[in-house]
Order: structure tokens, then sequence, then C-alpha cells
């Protein structure tokens, strides 16, 4: 039973739309209900005709007369939601250089840590639960760093090689600032991969009591990696394993086990 | 003026975002209003879908973002862009710029070898696939110059993809119903298309 993976995930925002088609009395997942809730065509309008309804298709977000006025107007702000003033989309998504401090991140991943440490019912079961709050900062993280790269001359991942040393390279330093110490490939599995960090930035405040045996609060970063692997289509495990050395006592290595799929997709693409 | 059927499809094949509209540079008193004829609109889902299989044999095909033309279906023509996480941008338009009624009616005829013709389209991402181009379709000139302004407009979308994205009240494969999107990929049409 432990061994099901938690994904702490929030239903899905569009669940919450399918219901409130039907019925006009609607409590719209908008904030602005709008008043025009228009009878017969069995289109229901949100946000004066904006925002796409999956219950109801490309006509929930058709362009019509009542709209068409609002695209030709060349008004740099158009409020259809409160919160349009300032929104994600206006935003600048290739600023680079915004970092927080480490020591207001390692007070949250600590406090991350104890909130998951009372809810699990072992160490497995916390290195789950940790691995499943990574593995939605990286599917986002994977999208953005591959935007930021640039997409117009930049290029797709589609070997395994490739996907590793762009994990390896330029989205560990977006992540963490620098690259990651070491990529090797596994002498005894031909599906097995290690990357390696000397000092993960997020465990250098992290000291794990005797008790805990070989728990390892780096299974967040793995799962980072596996969430960024998976939604590129290169399925995998990865889980993390503490290795010290001289002087390093915190080093710790990714274990990435890919799914025999992907390497029989490999094989069939590339072996030529 | 041709029309376009945009949609955002998930890594599980389901549509997170669709958008009918047509040029914003025409001249009929809505501009940006999709001129499909309601034949043709009930077939865009299923055109766009038998596309999907091409994507993905593409997808590994090519490391580009964007696959350019991939697909066609009697005078309705396939664009795609894919991003590294899979999810897929697929612009569905008509090339006949006279009259969208003519080619609909073999359009709808034409279905049911629709999804069995799309899958066997040798070399797939090579570029414009004319197997299925009816002789409606008039010679496409400045398709180039199109094709381009449909990458501006992949890119721009991604942008506000990613954007979207990094909500974290958004899940992957989730519908996107955000209004402010809605309106922002409105507006990029309009700028390129």
């Amino acid at each position: 039973m432990s061994d099901n993976i938690i994904l702490p995930s929030l239903p899905p925002i569009g669940s919450l739309t399918i219901s409130d088609s039907g019925n006009g009395s609607s409590t719209s997942a908008n904030a602005n209900t709008s008043t025009n809730v228009s009878s017969g065509s069995g289109a229901n309008r949100n946000s004066m005709g904006f925002g796409y309804n999956p219950s109801i298709g490309p006509s929930s977000n058709l362009i019509t007369e009542e709209t068409v006025s609002l695209h030709l107007s060349n008004k740099k702000i158009i409020n259809i939601t409160p919160q349009s003033q300032n929104s994600i989309y206006d935003r600048n998504i290739n600023k680079k250089g915004l970092e927080i401090s480490l020591s207001a991140l390692s007070f949250l991943f600590c406090e991350i840590i104890s909130w998951v440490q009372g809810q699990s019912k072992g160490i497995q079961d916390l290195e789950a639960r940790l691995n499943g709050l990574g593995y939605q900062i990286g599917q986002r993280y994977l999208e953005l760093v591959k935007l930021r790269e640039g997409i117009k001359y930049g290029k797709r991942e589609i070997k395994i090689i490739e996907i590793l040393q762009f994990i390896h390279g330029p989205f560990w330093k977006a992540i963490f600032g620098k690259v990651a110490n070491e990529l090797e490939k596994s002498q005894d599995a031909e599906n097995e991969y290690m990357i390696s960090d000397n000092v993960p930035l997020l465990s250098k405040f992290i000291s794990v009591p005797k008790d805990y045996g070989n728990l390892n609060v780096s299974a967040l970063i793995a799962g980072i990696i596996e969430g960024a692997l998976d939604s590129s289509f290169f399925q995998a495990e990865v889980s993390a394993h503490s290795v010290p050395r001289d002087g390093l006592p915190l080093r710790t290595t990714f274990l990435i086990n890919f799914d025999k799929s992907v390497l029989t997709r490999e094989e069939m693409r590339f072996s030529r | 003026m041709s029309s376009y059927y945009f949609s955002i499809i998930g890594t599980k094949d389901n549509p997170l975002y669709e958008l009918e509209f047509s040029s914003f540079k025409s001249s009929s008193p809505t501009p940006g209003q999709s001129q499909f004829s309601a034949s043709v609109k009930e077939i865009l889902p299923f055109v766009t879908h038998s596309a999907l299989d091409i994507v993905e044999d593409a997808t590994w095909s090519t490391n580009q973002f964007s696959l350019g033309r991939i697909d066609s279906f009697y005078g309705l023509v396939i664009n795609a862009f894919i991003t590294q996480g899979n999810i897929k941008f697929l612009l569905c338009y008509d090339t006949n710029t006279s009259a969208p009624g003519g080619g609909s009616g073999s359009g709808v005829g034409g279905v049911g070898g629709s999804g069995s013709g799309a899958g066997i389209v040798p070399g797939p991402g090579s570029g414009a696939s004319s197997h299925a181009l009816s002789s409606s379709s008039s010679s496409i000139s400045g398709s180039k110059n199109d094709d381009n302004s449909i990458k501006q407009f992949f890119m721009e979308v991604n942008d506000l993809y990613v954007k979207c994205l990094l909500n974290p009240l958004y899940a992957v494969n989730d519908a996107i119903i955000s209004p402010d999107f809605d309106l922002k990929v409105k507006v990029s049409a309009k700028k390129y298309l």
C-alpha cells in the first residue's frame, strides 16, 4: 500500500467547470460571474465571452460582434477579470536573475519536510511524498528552461543522452545555479544512469537522525528529475542515494532507471 | 479570408484549449469571426485529431519544436508545434481563400477515409504532404510567409502556455479556462495571422 506514490495534487481545475454549464445559476469558477446567461443555444458565456470552457468546446470562446471591439482597440490593458491588471500573462517570462536567499529556501524546505513527515507512515512513504512534490516542479521547470534557452534556435531533446546532458547542464544550472558534478552510465544495467551532486543545495542544512536510517531528503530533487524526464516521454524512476566521499559528506547520487520502452524506442529510432 | 482552428492537445490526446477564428486582416464587419461553414466546423476536431499520429511520429524523427505543415485534408491544412513536455499545438486552416463553402461538401463526404489516409503518409514531417489536397486548393502562393507567421504565433502561444503552467494551481493536462489566457491568444492571433 505504501508503494504507491501519493501525489499531493489539487483536484484539476478543469473539472470544476463541467458542472456549471447546465444550470443557469452557476457559481462559476471564474471570479467574475457574468449576468448574461444566454438561453436556448446552450452557450453559457462567461467573463464577457472570454475563457475556454471544455464542456462546451470552441463555441465557448468564439470571437463575436460583442467581443471583437475589444480586440480591435489597441488598449494596453483590458480588464476582463479582477486579476487582469497584473496577471501572470503580462509578466516577462525571460527575466533571469531572480534569486531567493539560501536561508529562506532552507527554512521553507525544513518546514516542508516536517509537514510531510507528519503525514507519512514511514521512511519510504516520506521519500515518496517528497518525490511527488518535486515531480510537479520538474514538469514546470522543464518547459521554462527550454523556453528561456530560446525556442527559435533551440531544439527538443529526443535522445536519452541528450536529455540527460540537458538535465545535468542547463536544467541544473537554472534551478541550483551550477551544473551537476557527474553524469555516469551504469556498467551493470543498460537502462541505469547516475547524476551526482557533491553538495546538494537543498540538503546543506539538513542532518538526518540516526534512527531514520538511510533517509535522503534529496528525494525531492529526484522527483524534479523524474518529473522532467517523464513529461519529455523518457519514463524513468529516479531515486536519491547518499554516497559520501572524503571531504564531501553530503554527496548524493541520483539513480535514474529508464523504462524498457524508452530503450526500445531509442534502438528503433537511432540505431542506424 | 482563411479561417483557423487552433487547439492545444495534452499528453493524453485531450484538448486543453480550442479557438476558432479567421484572419483579422479581412474587411468583413466583424474581423476575426470564424468563417467555417457548419459542416466543416463539426469535422475540425476530427481532422485535427487524425493528424496526431503524424505528430507523434515526427516527435521522434526531428528535434525541431515547430514541425511545420504536417497534414492536409481536402483543402484544410494542419501546422503543428510540439513542446519539450509533449504538449501539441495544432493549427488547422483552409487554403482556398475564395469560398469556404465550396470545399466543405467534398470534405464531409470523405470523412470516413480520412483517418486511415492520414496515418499512412510517407515521410512525415518532411514538408507538405499533398495527397489529400483536392483540386479546389489554389496554388499556395506566399505559403512560406504564412508558415513563418504561424511559427511565430506558435512561439508566442508557447510563452503563454508556459506562463500558465507556472501557476501552481494549474496541473499538466488540465483544460486552460483562464479568460486572460484566451484574450492573449486572440491578441497574438490578431498580430500574426
